[in-house]
């Protein structure tokens, strides 16, 4: 019988297969940061072990970081202390770091592809979860704990049982105007928080081939608010192309032999999945979510739910719960709400792509009066390509706030937050409550959508745009 | 880690499902550098609220964890296991747990048991209506047990039997050295690498 692509790379990386055993797996990428790092190297320093791989172990920082002053010392003393003990760690034990400053700094997600180091085949872990943006590239991406963070710098492998394979294949083509965010979030709403839960995810079909490496990045950072530990897919010419070149990729006969191997690297016809899941890509539209958990989302232009017409009494008491915190009425139009903060970043929706998607929006009109849009770019080098295609000013102009790359807003771990109360469409991933600030107000939304809600002050979708003026409400 | 066998203690039934870890402990808890010292992070946000369960005078002491289903979801944060440990819960029991969740606590010998919802149920009922009802987590005879209530639970054999001996996991991989030496000579030479050599 055929094999799955997970189950392709899964078996090539087996160092110890034992009955009763958890498998002992190789790890080709070991990505840090600041927050998941600082008792993982304590716990190597206390046993007296070195960090084994450091060749295939690379550090960068990002969840602490200011998007502003970078180059003042850092305002937040928990903060500093946290960047700190990572620049000391790395110094100590030899991993490289790319720190605040330094052209390959930002979000660790961004940072692994576009250094060219994330590649079709290999497996890459990190203390985060949304390591599962890797799997982009075909690769088994999936976040681990600090113990895990500890056992892999300590031995390059992990101990695991492996997770059963679930396809999500997507027919047809995405409509003008639908995103690989919007794509995303409707998977969620339709399998669940849970949905995904003990599966390796595999997105597949005619619509996810037509996606752009930066859009299947989205789509499989998400896998994660699916419950699955990775998402992939299979790696294509699109891939190949996207890693030519990049800093770290295979050069001359390398390479060869890595296209090789990478063109192997898909699903058999007659592989079994233990699930599958198929949408019509034609079907979607622009998607939100109105409450406080990703699967929590509907078709921007729906109402938001009514709590009871859940048939499960705990979906039921956690759409009351989400529609109390997030200060929203059932069968209320999503479009009539209100935003005072638009977030543009993170490592679901913070590449260059997005940035230009969102720029193209806004270009000569104004964000909305009260509204305020923070600009964030994923890394460093996405920010300088954003500059040197003049997406800064166009941000600037629309008056909007241009910043430093990091996780900023998305979690709200450095000064960019949401105060208690306020509203944010937000390009990020996670509306959990208090997420990006406490008694912050997340709905979770695309580059373009979030640039529409900013022109217009509330949820809505660029088509929004060309019958104005809006009135309110609409 | 310490040995996991079987405990006993008062319970604290959290009728919510969907607990993320970012409502078990908030981000900004996860700037500090030890493993300890989060108890008081634990439920943060809720525990303003002088209604919430875990303020209940009552619960005081209680170490064992009735969760409503999928707890645990969301970030990969082990910070999310420290706080449980450190406020004093040896045991968590749901219906279903986020795979990340499940690894970190088994790892840190925080017992995570997955019962059926109904039994799940049964517990936060008898907990709920008499504080003092105590639950025990047998991993041995792998069981719960609590008044007029008793249910088996799985859990895989290699977790239970590092979890009963308190095994360190990497002590153990480092046993497999020669295995992993022989993998390592036989990776292509177009594997990516950080440092260039
Ligand atoms: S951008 Fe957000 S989701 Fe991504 S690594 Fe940073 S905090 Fe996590």
């Amino acid at each position: 019988m055929g094999r799955t692509l997970a189950e392709k790379v899964w078996d090539d990386h087996v160092v110890r297969r034992a009955d009763g055993e958890p498998d002992l797996l190789f790890i080709d990428l070991h990505l840090l940061h600041e927050v998941t790092s600082p008792q993982a190297f304590d716990g190597l320093r206390q046993a007296g072990r070195p960090v084994r791989r450091l060749d295939l172990t690379i550090a960068t920082e990002d969840h602490n970081t200011p998007t502003l002053d970078i180059d003042k010392p850092i305002a937040d003393p928990v903060s500093r202390v946290q960047l700190e003990t990572l620049r000391k760690n790395a110094a100590e034990f030899g991993v490289r770091l790319h720190s605040l400053g330094d052209v390959e700094q930002g979000v660790v997600h961004v940072v692994g592809p576009q250094l060219g180091l994330t590649q079709p085949g290999t497996t890459v872990v990190c203390g985060d979860s949304h390591t599962s943006t890797h799997g982009a590239f075909g690769a088994l991406a999936f976040g681990i704990g600090t113990s895990q963070v500890e056992h892999v710098l300590a031995t390059q492998t992990l101990p695991l049982a492996r997770p059963k394979t679930m396809a999500i294949t997507v027919d047809g083509e995405l409509p003008d105007g639908v995103s690989a965010k919007d794509l995303i979030l409707a998977i969620i709403a339709k399998i669940g928080t849970g949905g995904g839960q003990g599966y390796i995810l595999e997105y597949r079909g005619p619509a996810i081939e037509k996606l752009s490496m930066e859009a299947r990045m989205t789509i499989c950072n998400m896998s994660i608010e699916a419950g699955a530990r990775a998402g992939m897919i299979a790696p294509d010419e699109t891939a190949f192309a996207y890693l030519k070149g990049r800093a770290h990729a295979p050069e001359g006969e390398d390479w060869d032999a890595a296209v090789e191997y990478w063109k192997t690297l898909k699903s058999d016809d007659d592989a079994e999945f233990d699930a599958e899941v198929v949408i019509d890509a034609a079907s979607l539209s622009p998607f939100v979510t109105w409450g406080t958990n990703p699967g929590q989302g509907a078709p921007l232009s729906a109402n938001v739910p009514d709590p009871a017409s859940y048939e499960d009494a705990s979906e039921r008491h956690a759409a009351e719960k989400a529609l109390e915190y997030m200060g929203l009425t059932a069968g209320q139009p999503l479009r009539d709400i209100k935003v005072d903060t638009v977030f543009v970043g993170s490592c679901t929706n913070g590449r260059i792509e997005d940035l230009r998607a969102a720029a193209e929006i806004v270009e000569g009109r104004k964000v909305a009066d009260g509204v305020r849009m923070l600009v964030v770019p994923g890394s460093a080098r996405v920010g300088l390509q954003a500059v040197s295609e003049g997406l800064d000013v166009v941000f600037k102009e629309a008056g909007a706030e241009w910043r430093h790359a990091g996780c900023s807003m998305c979690l709200g771990m450095n000064p960019d937050q949401l105060a208690p109360g306020e509203r944010s469409a937000s390009t990020s991933n996670r509306n959990f409550e208090g997420r990006q600030g406490k008694g912050g107000r997340t709905h979770l939304v695309s580059p373009q959508v979030a640039a529409a809600s900013a022109v217009l002050g509330h949820l809505a979708s660029p088509a929004d745009l060309s019958d104005a003026p809006v009135p309110a409400g609409v | 880690m310490e040995a996991f066998t079987t405990h006993t203690g008062r319970a604290v039934p959290l009728r919510r499902s969907n607990v993320d870890t970012d409502q078990i402990i908030p981000a900004h808890w996860l700037k500090k550098v030890t493993r300890d010292g989060f108890e008081d992070g634990l439920f943060e946000a809720w525990r303003k609220d002088a209604s919430f369960i875990l303020n209940q005078p009552e619960r005081k002491g209680a170490t064992v964890l009735v969760a409503g289903p999928d707890f645990g979801t969301g970030s990969s944060r082990e910070h999310a296991v420290w706080a449980l440990q450190n406020y004093g819960f040896k045991a968590v029991v749901s219906s279903r747990f986020a795979d990340i969740f499940r690894g970190n606590s088994l790892k840190n010998g925080l017992l995570t048991v997955v019962l059926e919802q109904k039994i799940v149920d049964a517990l936060q009922e008898l907990t709920e209506n008499d504080p003092e009802a105590e639950i025990t987590v047998d991993l041995q005879a792998r069981e719960v047990r609590a008044e007029g209530i008793t249910a088996a639970f799985e859990l895989d054999e290699n977790a239970r039997w590092r979890l009963l001996n308190g095994l360190d996991d990497i002590s153990i991989t480092l046993q497999n050295e020669g295995d992993i030496a022989a993998y390592e000579a036989k990776r292509p030479s177009h594997k990516p690498k950080t440092l260039q050599v």
